[in-house]
């Protein structure tokens, strides 16, 4: 379960411009005990209050630079609350679109470190080894360290490591967008099984079609404010679609079904 | 109404946050969120009933503690895969792992031994040198690379969650498992040289059993900083170099401290500060254990008597031996493994705390 309430974040982005960058201009700024003055504040998250409970998958939709990733980053407990708080019932595996773990161990030993730091015993790390190479589909590339994976079979694994396990939270940064047409059948497998432990389930996806097949509510941002959330999955992937301009397409797709 | 003024208004926020960056968005501001995803009654409330911890906490002591001690395969399997994969680029590979100290040695005894002659008043300076270098090597590497481990390893912390002490613990133990086939090579060294097989070797176990608490406490300090700053790991090669060179592993501390044109004969404090230092006690540690004749030449071995000691004081060259027949510079044996041991128990409670106390900020930004 997941409570947001209020959640402000702010980040600080470090040389940006106005900086020179020079030594002597660094060293003056350390004996003026001022600031680095090229810190800019980005106030990604402005105000986002929802809850979210076991057992749901919820999507998250909206333009580039909206919040998405952020929010899940907020919720993982990787970026701090400027304002109001995050709380959860448990520790969050957070996938992004960064490839790999340890990028230049091989596959296997990714597997096995990655299941050894999620709490699993030696024994059961080798039982489920088989079943997370064979569901990543990376086959014979398993042997090579992980910067020689293309990003769709890096995040494959990832993927395949981090659900080896139930967590109370997992979330999904587009992370599965790289998969291709199979895999993402997989996954979404996948997904429904975690939901089924009772775990909650974030997926922030490009891929409305993805957003519909596997999540049960959706969240739709825009520059760091909800603009509609709620279990209406279609009603509400209708309305971002008209927003963006294009044709409405799911309302009519979930009354045929 | 309670929705409303939480969801649009940031206005109340404090800070610098109001100004610039917020004016885009005032100019867009949605009319009003459609939110169905919000029970009526405090958010705040409603976590404490169903039991919901705030994220980025970092866990109890005791708790944090014990998943630690879970994840001991996790460190273990950490530091094993990572020594496999340093040396995957090299065409010699693992071989490295005792060429890099072997090298290392050659160069100090090429510049140190034969150009600047700071063997003076060290019998078999080889074998003390080697020694010294190898033990030193273990503290040096286990700081730098535990200030860049964050770094390293930032992939991996932002995806799963772990207790992130594994990550400097897993790259102390991979020095560790380096600083053993090291010693391997310091073991063929001295037999060359003819060091008899004694039973002393068996206190090379504790000492460097000490050493590396002391490291992994250094380590975890070194950690938290270097994951803030990176300054830190730029910084660190100095400090640790300045380290060596004033810890007695290029030359005797003793030496300096006895013979009459030693530097720090006049400075008895200062020599006493230096001899007690973690490094320079680990250090004379493993020499006392490995090397017969360091053990025999330490000032304090014999009676006193100071016809002999100032042979030794005037002409250390001629007479190397005759240190044992001067007043010990150290603390006894016994004070310096105390010495040992309390570096080694301090540091570890610190680094442990220290590096605790930062647990939920690891990885963010």
């Amino acid at each position: 379960m997941v409570v947001v309430d209020d959640l402000h974040v702010v980040y600080r982005v470090y040389g940006s411009n106005a900086d020179k960058g020079t030594a002597a201009t660094a060293l003056l700024r350390m004996i003026r005990r001022q600031r680095r003055p090229s810190i800019r504040e980005v106030h990604a998250i402005r105000g986002m209050s929802f809850v979210a409970y076991r057992g749901d998958a919820v999507g998250v939709i909206g333009r580039n630079g909206s919040g998405k990733s952020t929010l899940l980053r907020a919720i993982a407990g990787l970026l701090p609350a400027e304002q109001g708080a995050v709380y959860t019932d448990g520790h969050a595996a957070l996938l992004g679109v960064n490839a790999a773990l340890l990028e230049d161990l091989t596959g296997e030993r990714n597997v096995v470190l990655g299941c050894l730091a999620m709490g699993m015993a030696p024994q059961e790390v080798k039982d489920a080894k088989p079943n997370i190479v064979d569901f990543s589909g990376v086959g014979d590339f398993i042997n090579l360290p992980m910067k020689a994976y293309s990003t769709g079979m890096g995040s494959r694994l990832r993927f395949a490591i981090a659900s080896a396990k139930s967590h109370d939270i997992l979330l999904v940064d587009e992370a599965l967008a790289t998969g291709d047409a199979e895999f993402q059948r997989k996954s979404h497998r996948r997904i429904d099984e975690l939901r089924e432990k009772a775990g909650t389930v974030f997926l922030v996806a490009h891929n409305l079609n993805e957003i519909a097949e596997t999540c049960n509510r959706v969240i739709w941002l825009e520059k760091g404010r909800i603009v509609k959330a709620g279990d209406d999955v279609p009603g509400i992937l209708d309305d971002y679609l008209v927003a963006s301009g294009s044709e409405p397409r799911f309302r009519e797709a979930a009354a045929v079904d | 109404m309670r929705n409303q003024g939480r969801v649009s208004a940031p206005g109340h926020l404090s800070g610098p946050v109001d100004g610039s960056a917020d004016s885009s968005a005032t100019a867009t501001a949605v009319a009003e969120p459609e939110n169905n995803l919000l029970p009526p009654g405090s958010l705040s409330e409603l976590a404490a009933t169903h039991g919901l911890k705030k994220t980025a906490i970092r866990p109890p002591l005791r708790s944090y503690a014990s998943e630690l001690w879970q994840r001991r395969y996790f460190i273990g399997g950490f530091a094993t895969a990572r020594n496999i994969a340093m040396y995957t680029e090299a065409r010699l590979g693992q071989v490295w792992q005792v060429l890099t100290p072997l090298l290392n040695a050659t160069v100090y005894y090429l510049i140190f031994g034969l150009l600047l002659n700071t063997s003076r008043g060290v019998p078999d300076y080889i074998s003390f040198l080697v020694t010294g270098i190898f033990v030193f090597n273990f503290t040096q590497r286990a700081f730098i690379t535990s200030s860049q481990v964050i770094r390293d390893t930032l992939p991996l912390i932002r995806a799963l969650y772990f207790p992130r002490a594994c990550l400097p613990l897993g790259y102390v133990l991979i020095e560790l498992q380096q600083l053993i086939l090291s010693f391997a090579v310091l073991f063929v060294i001295v037999l060359i040289r003819g060091e008899p097989v004694t039973p002393y070797w068996l206190l090379i176990i504790p000492a460097l059993v000490l050493q590396s608490v002391f490291n992994v406490g250094a380590g975890l300090i070194l950690a938290r900083w270097g994951a803030s700053f990176d300054d830190v790991s730029q910084l660190l090669p100095f400090i640790v170099r300045t380290w060596m060179y004033v810890s007695g592993v290029l030359f005797s501390l003793q030496a300096l401290t006895l013979t009459v044109t030693g530097r720090l004969h006049d400075h008895p404090t200062i020599a006493y500060l230096l001899q007690i230092n973690p490094a320079a006690v680990y250090i004379t540690l493993v020499r006392y254990a490995l090397l017969t004749d360091y053990r025999r030449a330490m000032p304090g071995a014999k009676p006193y008597n100071q016809h002999m000691c100032q042979l030794y004081r005037v002409f250390p060259g001629q007479h190397v031996y005759d240190s044992a027949y001067c007043h010990p510079t150290l603390p006894s044996m016994p004070t310096l493994w105390m010495y040992g041991a309390g570096w080694a128990v301090v540091a570890a409670i610190i680094g442990f705390l220290f590096f605790w106390r930062a647990e939920a900020r690891y990885g963010r930004g």
